[in-house]
């Protein structure tokens, strides 16, 4: 039995650092209040204690008193809310440069996508020093994403994307749980992330061992389905296009619009009558139970690289099959 | 309405079992609720200490991960709905409001005797989907888990609590209207003691919350049952929906559990300092402030799960908030402390102990309202460390304060003293021995509901589990010497402790009906002096 204790875990991203720092002025300042609370109680408990001969009054009121301990214990708990607000604002914003590795949960274990099609289970290699975003679904119930060494912990939703990010700030493995309680196995839904150099991390995308397969890309996907039948560009076409579609805003059949965001295009491979395009018919049918949530973030990030018209044409050689 | 022989207190005025299933005296259903609770604690109790022993080693040895699965879900269903909510008010409430009030009994007794079998059916239809293979959903039943995965009792289990819920409610309605309609001719709302003003907000949450959860509990069951799709994405539902109905009761059943025991506290703080009680109205708001923010703050239980930015931050702030009358309550029962006359009577070791322990729970409440602490410590042992400190360090504190305050009152008999004081000390060694090393746990990042974890999280939880078998004794020694005064107790008289307030200005025990003729109150709550057993009282200065 390892008999030290610690007191803080490892601080592997920067978040790590910032949190901690605000984790210390909690405690300063609530273990300031502890002492003196339980300082009072004690001295008054001993010093006025019965037949002590000691002062005694029958004051029962103070204005001035009740309103101090009424500021004070505000202004300290507000300062606490901004700061906390600041840096938790700050925790969902990724960069625009983050590396996007997808993530799906399932009863128990975590798989892990990266984005040159390589896939792990219960690891996670990163590089030190670059932003990492990740897009996180579950395939049966609620699931937590937590790294305690970058001090971040994100759920895992069935149903919908959620997305977390952090930067990585030294290299080492730091321990992967799941924290949203999900069954009989949920202790040992975790595993390692591992935080590796630059060369290293992009050896390690490159190395593939022969029974580790990447599986179809999301275009071999999107052709495999025959997506390309309905969506293509031609007047004709049942489906309306893909291309530029991500990011941008749908006008909807029935009025109103939706943002073409990965939730609104997943739920339109999956339930296709729930929000459908102006102007089409709705005759596409559910690809529940054909596409898998892994294949699915696969076929959205190829849709994502699809570019509108009017810019593929610059770059036509670059994107075309 | 029956003759009552002069002379005869409620526990001698009839015997057998009749005569106390269907009593509609509030006293004997209070002891009938005492029996019940207790019995429940043992259960939950025996749980936690089965869980206590499996963490002692890092790996899962002695309990296969569903059998702690089910042990953890037990603890909480059984703590919270059969133990921590009904304790003080269906009680030391039941007994002691009408008493408190000058009435002869609640406002409806038929009500309340029917609330006592409501909660008995709801337990033991509970206790039989534990007994009959068992809950692995956690206490909080979040879905889909609980509608589409868990393999067990689910749906039992949600009529339990349904059913329960209902005691709950008659019991704050009845509370409710008595308070308004039964005080003693002169006892004022500013004159009623600060125990009624705690119950009096606690009976608020309890109607306006519970049914809220029996609509969560219900929608569970029916998606489960029926397969209505309701919180299921499978199904067309959305599974965070179920975290806002169920926290929108169960975060203001926090304070349902907590206000009363400060209603406790305040009686306690004030008769053994001998001191009226430090602005008793910013207490006695408090108390209704925070029923009040309690319904606003449910969100904080989100803030990693998929909820919106925004909605974080209203939460976090809306949850600071809550520090300011909690706040305002920890320094006035410090203040009367101030220049009083204090002993240290048993009830008094657990009154300081409760406001110890509750400022640190409530203090470590800050850090889970602050967001990005927050993201770190939610779901970790941080939690579990911090809602400990409110619900045992503070809710069972303030319970067995009240039950040593009081029990002369309910029984006529005095306990040993030694003894009191001895496991009063003793519980409060174990309790912060248990749960402190938890905090460490939790920033360290070991998350909740894990029956085997990393290596390095041995030593603490080894110090946690050898703090809980040291609670556990001290839990244990109360029910032996409590039982023991009930035969060898010396007698206690109408008011051992010189206290100030009606129930104590009838015999112990009291008369079937409370009082020979209805008081009159013509002073302030607590109107102590702390030169009572010195000088003569200063003249009264309102």
């Amino acid at each position: 039995m390892n008999t030290g204790i610690q007191f803080f875990p490892d601080q592997a991203s920067d978040f790590a650092l910032r949190v901690d720092l605000l984790y210390v002025f909690l405690l300063a300042v609530t273990g300031f209040f502890t002492l003196l609370i339980a300082g009072l109680i004690l001295f008054f408990a001993v010093y006025y204690r019965r037949r002590q001969g000691r002062e005694r009054t029958a004051a029962r009121e103070n204005m001035l008193l009740e309103v101090v301990w009424s500021i004070v214990p505000l202004v300290l708990a507000l300062s606490m809310f901004s700061w906390g607000a600041w840096l938790f604002l700050e925790m969902h914003d990724a960069p625009a440069d983050a590396e996007e590795i997808n993530v799906v949960g399932k009863q128990w274990m975590w798989k892990i996508q990266h984005p040159g099609g390589r896939r792990e289970i219960n690891q996670l290699h990163i590089p030190v020093g670059r932003a990492v975003k990740l897009r996180m679904i579950s395939e049966d119930v609620i699931h937590s994403f937590y790294v305690p060494a970058f001090r971040v912990k994100q759920d895992v939703l069935p149903g919908r994307y959620t997305t977390m990010w952090f930067r990585p700030t030294r290299e080492g493995a730091y321990h992967l749980f799941c924290a949203e309680y999900c069954g009989a196995s949920h202790a040992q839904m975790g595993g390692q992330v591992i935080v590796m150099s630059e060369r290293d991390y992009a050896d390690w995308l490159a190395r593939r061992s022969p029974d580790q397969t990447t599986g179809p890309s999301g275009e071999a996907l999107f052709h495999q389905f025959r997506c390309h039948t309905c969506h293509h560009e031609g007047s004709d076409a049942r489906g309306p296009s893909l291309r530029g579609l991500y990011g941008g805003a749908v006008p909807l059949d029935g009025g109103g619009t939706a943002v073409a965001d990965e939730d609104y295009l997943r739920e339109s491979v999956y339930e296709p009558q729930s929000k459908v395009v102006a102007g089409y018919r709705p005759l596409m049918p559910t690809y529940h139970g054909q596409i898998g949530e892994e294949q699915m973030l696969r076929l959205i990030a190829y849709i994502k690289s699809l570019e509108s018209p009017s810019e593929s044409k610059s770059s036509s050689e670059v994107s075309q099959p | 309405m029956i003759s009552v022989p002069s002379g005869k207190n409620y526990l001698d005025v009839a015997y057998g079992a009749r005569s106390w299933l269907l009593s509609l005296d509030h006293k004997r259903i209070a002891i009938l609720y005492m029996i019940s609770i207790t019995f429940y604690f043992l259960v939950g109790g025996a749980a936690a200490v089965l869980f206590r022993l499996e963490l002692m080693t890092p790996p899962g040895d002695l309990l296969i991960s569903e059998t702690y699965n089910k042990l953890f879900t037990l603890h909480g269903v059984i703590m919270i709905f059969f133990f921590l909510i009904p304790a003080v008010p269906a009680v030391l409430g039941n007994f002691l409001l009408p008493l408190m009030l000058g009435a002869r009994d609640l406002a409806f007794p038929r009500l309340n005797l029917a609330s006592w079998y409501i909660f008995m059916i709801g337990g033991l239809i509970s206790m039989w989907a534990l007994v009959t293979g068992g809950v692995d959903t956690g206490w909080t039943f979040y879905t889909p888990y609980s509608t589409a995965y868990a393999n067990s009792n689910v749906i039992l289990m949600a009529v339990g609590i349904f059913i329960t819920g209902f005691s709950s409610i008659l019991t704050g309605i009845n509370f409710i209207v008595t308070t308004h309609t039964m005080r003693a001719p002169g006892l004022t709302w500013f004159r009623l003691p600060l125990f009624v003003w705690a119950h009096y907000a606690t009976s608020i949450i309890m109607v306006l919350g519970t049914p809220v959860l029996a609509i969560a509990i219900l929608l569970v069951a029916l998606e489960r049952g029926l397969g209505i799709g309701i919180f299921d994405p499978a199904l067309g539902g959305d599974p965070l929906l179920f975290q806002h109905l169920f926290w929108f009761y169960s975060h203001p059943a926090v304070y349902i559990m907590i206000l009363p025991g400060m209603g406790v506290v305040s009686e306690i703080i004030t008769c053994f300092a001998r001191k009226r009680v430090f602005g008793y109205k910013f207490i006695a708001f408090s108390s209704l402030a925070i029923a009040v923010l309690g319904f606003l703050v449910w969100g904080h239980h989100m803030f990693v799960s998929g909820q919106s930015v925004l909605a974080g931050l209203v939460f976090s702030v809306l949850s600071m908030l809550v520090a300011v009358p909690s706040a305002v309550k920890v320094f006035n029962w410090t203040a009367t402390l101030y220049k009083g006359s204090i002993a240290w009577d048993t009830p008094m070791l657990y009154g300081l102990g409760f406001i110890g322990l509750f400022t640190l729970g409530g203090l470590t409440g800050l850090f889970l309202a602050t967001l990005a602490v927050d993201v770190h410590v939610h779901d970790t042992y941080f939690v579990v460390a911090h809602f400990h400190y409110i619900m045992v360090g503070g809710m069972v504190m303030a319970y067995l304060g009240g039950i040593h305050f009081w029990w002369p009152k309910i029984t006529g008999r005095m306990y040993s003293e030694w003894w009191g004081k001895f496991s009063a000390v003793l519980v409060f060694f174990g309790f912060n021995l248990t749960f402190f090393p938890q905090f460490v746990l939790g920033y360290l990042g070991m998350p909740r509901r894990y029956h085997a974890y990393p290596e390095e999280f041995h030593v603490l939880n080894v110090m946690s589990s050898a703090g809980a078998s040291i609670l556990g004794i001290g839990y244990l020694i109360p029910l032996i010497y409590l039982l023991l005064s009930l035969r060898f107790g010396k007698k206690a008289g109408a008011n051992p402790w010189q206290a100030k307030g009606l129930e104590w200005q009838t015999p112990s025990p009291p008369p079937p009906h409370n009082f020979e003729t209805t008081p009159v109150v013509d002073e302030p709550a607590y109107n102590y002096s702390p030169d009572d057993n010195e000088i003569t009282p200063p003249p009264e200065s309102a």
